[in-house]
């Protein structure tokens, strides 16, 4: 170790002792960022933005919720949203960043499907990507738990049912969950535990993670060119800004990332004033009563795509309960994702419109899971019901033909 | 031009989406139902017979004020509010405000007969009667009369709240309203309000968040659109009063949507600046790069 000798109190003894000038330099002037991409590359900063927003928000209204059956709702209702100055514009931006967060990740998710940039090297860092859609889907619900209305209970009872395995019938499973018989007060805790402590804390680590991973890989670009990073940077350095095909992450990446971010801080903030309803159900606004069951009970928007996957297979098939089959369909759904890089078998890095049979599958795929999202919440009858079945079939038809269809293109293009 | 098209696909998606989970889903969770009457066609009302409030003055006094104050004339309630609640199962209402609340045509039929006119006869079988007899044993002249009265001694102005307490509060509490001191709970005991309708009927705190206005002008003038066989009967509210009822709850549990309204646009101006600054910064780093 060198010693050093220059005062700990002096700015040249700080910096000697922190490094920041190389942090700051393998950070940001000298982390480089392909110059071929477009505005869903920003999606990252969006999501941080949001991330902090949520944060910050939530710290507000933690100074004033109570985690008791007898309390949330008021806490939230009146005290919150009726009493504290500006309190309703905090739970406002929570409740809406909540939702919003969702729509960025799902973006951010189908940027890195579009584009292959999972595989060869960036393995980890579509799992770490995907670990935290986990950990935010976990949140997310946790969270919506908290103002004890009646969509709070009855998601929570219909969600922690699930963990009952249908037939498998592991009621002590659910017990445990639920910390009782029923969904009650020490559920309501324990959650509130989740979502203002543990889901944080590990939320707050899968991103460091995730940074991590993609530090040392470098991110993909539109046209999936494999760049040469040294000779490209050292271009960049020598002055060839123009020729250069990197630029660094600092100032040039994060300017484009802030004209993003203003324009998507404008669409935010006008549902958080104007349009909140679809992120703040009007149901919620009903106090939790365990006796009176809701005419419909759906969840949030982004979960309504694997919520019909459950409810998709209606009726029996060759012996096996509908619920069932709904609910492996469903469990499969939650990892599916996970696993994508292995499910490609394309060997290359190359965007889906250079990959005919890949790129069908893809816009497929939006569509079902478009389908599933509004059929999700309908109620399941008659026709809808149809729907959700063919849907989900189309859902799973898909993943099982993904490593065929990424095998044939390759095969097209020779690569195989 | 790439980017513009690219954004156009996402909004496109993200429109479809929110349009199928939003406006979409609503038409079809929540059936279309009529719109409100406030001439409530359907009863059997005052046909267009004049009454006369001197003649009605004394109709009332010897009809109603057994079990109805008039607290405007100095009628006091002939017991507290507890007793007639475990007497009649829901406490008589005060009249001084009835005849500017209702409409004239209905209050003449809900006099006639008022399971009928609330719409709730599927309450009162097996023997069971409306606790308010019918008179459809008075004259329609006779009725005319009462009605005539009560619009007569009703005051011409009556503020929001007023409103909810004489037509809401006898069955729904609404907490919000005096959350510390407590003295906007229902008049009727719980007890006998939920012997009386079945259930405890429903805190209206934050009915103006959870139910859209248009729902609640649907539902309040007339339940059973919305809840088939629902115990909540029918008021007969004119348009007026209605509206004020939902002013109130507007008041309550949307205290600060005027704060909400009038911040917003501010908000967003202020945005529109950052936007347009960081988008000018965005050019000026780009050029030196392209």
């Amino acid at each position: 170790m060198a010693e050093i000798t220059e005062s700990f109190f002096s700015a040249d003894g700080l910096e000697k002792r922190l490094n920041g000038k190389k942090f700051w330099k393998v950070m940001m002037t000298e982390y480089w960022i392909p110059k071929d991409i477009n505005f869903l590359w920003a999606m990252g900063v969006v999501l941080a933005t949001t991330f902090a927003l949520l944060i910050i928000s939530g710290i507000f209204l933690l100074m004033y919720y109570k985690p008791d059956t007898a309390l949330a709702f008021d806490s939230v209702n009146y005290t919150i949203m009726q009493e504290v100055a500006y309190g309703w514009l905090f739970r406002h931006m929570h409740g809406v960043a909540a939702s919003v967060v969702f729509l960025i990740i799902y973006i951010h998710m189908f940027t890195g499907i579009y584009y292959g940039s999972y595989k060869k090297g960036r393995e980890m860092i579509w799992i770490s990507g995907m670990l935290l859609f986990v950990a935010f889907s976990a949140e997310g619900f946790s969270g919506y738990m908290l103002p004890w209305g009646q969509m709070s209970y009855w998601a929570a009872a219909v969600i922690t049912n699930l963990f009952a395995g249908g037939s498998l019938e592991a009621y002590g499973l659910v017990e445990w969950i639920r910390g009782g018989f029923a969904v009650g007060d020490a559920t309501l805790t324990r959650f509130f535990m989740l979502h203002v402590f543990l889901l944080p804390l590990i939320i707050i680590k899968l991103i460091v993670i995730h940074f991590y991973t993609l530090r040392i890989p470098h991110i993909n670009n539109q046209s999936s060119e494999d760049i040469d990073y040294d000779a490209e940077a050292e271009k960049y350095l020598a002055g060839n800004k123009k020729e250069s095909k990197v630029v660094p992450f600092w100032p040039v990446f994060l300017s484009k990332d802030f004209a993003v971010l203003g324009l998507f801080l404008l669409f935010y903030f006008y549902l958080v004033f104007f349009n909140y309803n679809f992120a703040m159900d009007p149901v919620n606004f009903d106090p939790a009563n365990p006796m009176k069951t809701p005419a419909h009970i759906y969840p949030e928007w982004y979960f309504l795509w694997s919520y019909e996957t459950l409810r998709g297979p209606f009726f029996d098939i060759l012996g096996m309960r509908a619920g069932d089959i709904g609910l492996i369909i469903f469990a499969l759904a939650q990892g599916i994702f996970l696993i994508f890089p292995f499910l490609d078998r394309d060997p290359d890095i190359l965007p889906a419109h250079k990959r005919p049979k890949f790129f069908i599958w893809f816009w497929v795929l939006i569509i079902d899971l478009v389908v599933l999202s509004i059929y999700g919440k309908l109620p399941p009858t008659g026709a809808n019901a149809w729907v959700g079945f063919y849907a989900t079939t189309v859902f799973l038809l898909l993943w099982i033909s993904l490593p065929f269809i990424t095998k044939s293109d390759a095969k097209a293009r020779g690569a195989l | 031009m790439r980017e513009f098209k690219i954004f156009i696909i996402v909004a496109f998606f993200t429109g479809i989406l929110y349009w199928g989970v939003e406006p979409f889903a609503h038409t079809q969770l929540h059936p279309h139902v009529e719109a409100p009457d406030y001439t409530f066609k359907d009863v059997e009302g005052l046909k267009d017979i004049i009454g006369s409030a001197k003649v009605g003055a004394e109709i009332v006094a010897t009809n109603c004020t057994a079990c109805h104050s008039i607290s405007i004339v100095g009628i006091p309630p002939p017991m507290n509010d507890a007793s007639s609640a475990s007497i009649y199962g829901v406490v008589p209402p005060d009249l001084s405000t009835s005849g500017k609340l209702y409409d004239a045509n209905y209050l003449a039929a809900f006099i006639k007969d008022p399971a009928s006119a609330t719409l709730t006869q599927h309450k009162f079988k097996n023997g069971a009667s409306h606790p308010m007899p019918s008179y459809n044993w008075m004259q329609p002249q006779e009725i005319a009369d009462i009605v005539a009265y009560l619009q007569s001694i009703a005051p011409k102005e009556i503020t929001n709240k007023e409103v909810f307490a004489h037509a809401c509060q006898r069955c729904h509490s609404i907490k919000y309203g005096d959350f510390y001191g407590g003295t906007m709970a229902a008049t009727t005991p719980d007890a006998n309000i939920k012997s009386y309708m079945g259930m405890i009927p429903p805190d209206l705190s934050q009915h103006i968040r959870s139910r859209s206005e248009q729902y609640l002008h649907e539902f309040i003038n007339n339940p059973q659109k919305h809840l088939k066989g629902t115990a909540m009967p029918r008021v007969g509210l004119t348009l007026e009063s209605e509206n004020q009822v939902i002013e109130y709850l507007t008041e309550v549990g949307e205290s600060k949507k005027a704060e909400r309204e009038s911040l917003g646009a501010p908000f967003l101006g202020y945005l529109v600046i950052f936007a347009i600054f960081a988008w000018l910064w965005k050019i000026k780093i780009w050029r030196q790069v392209h």
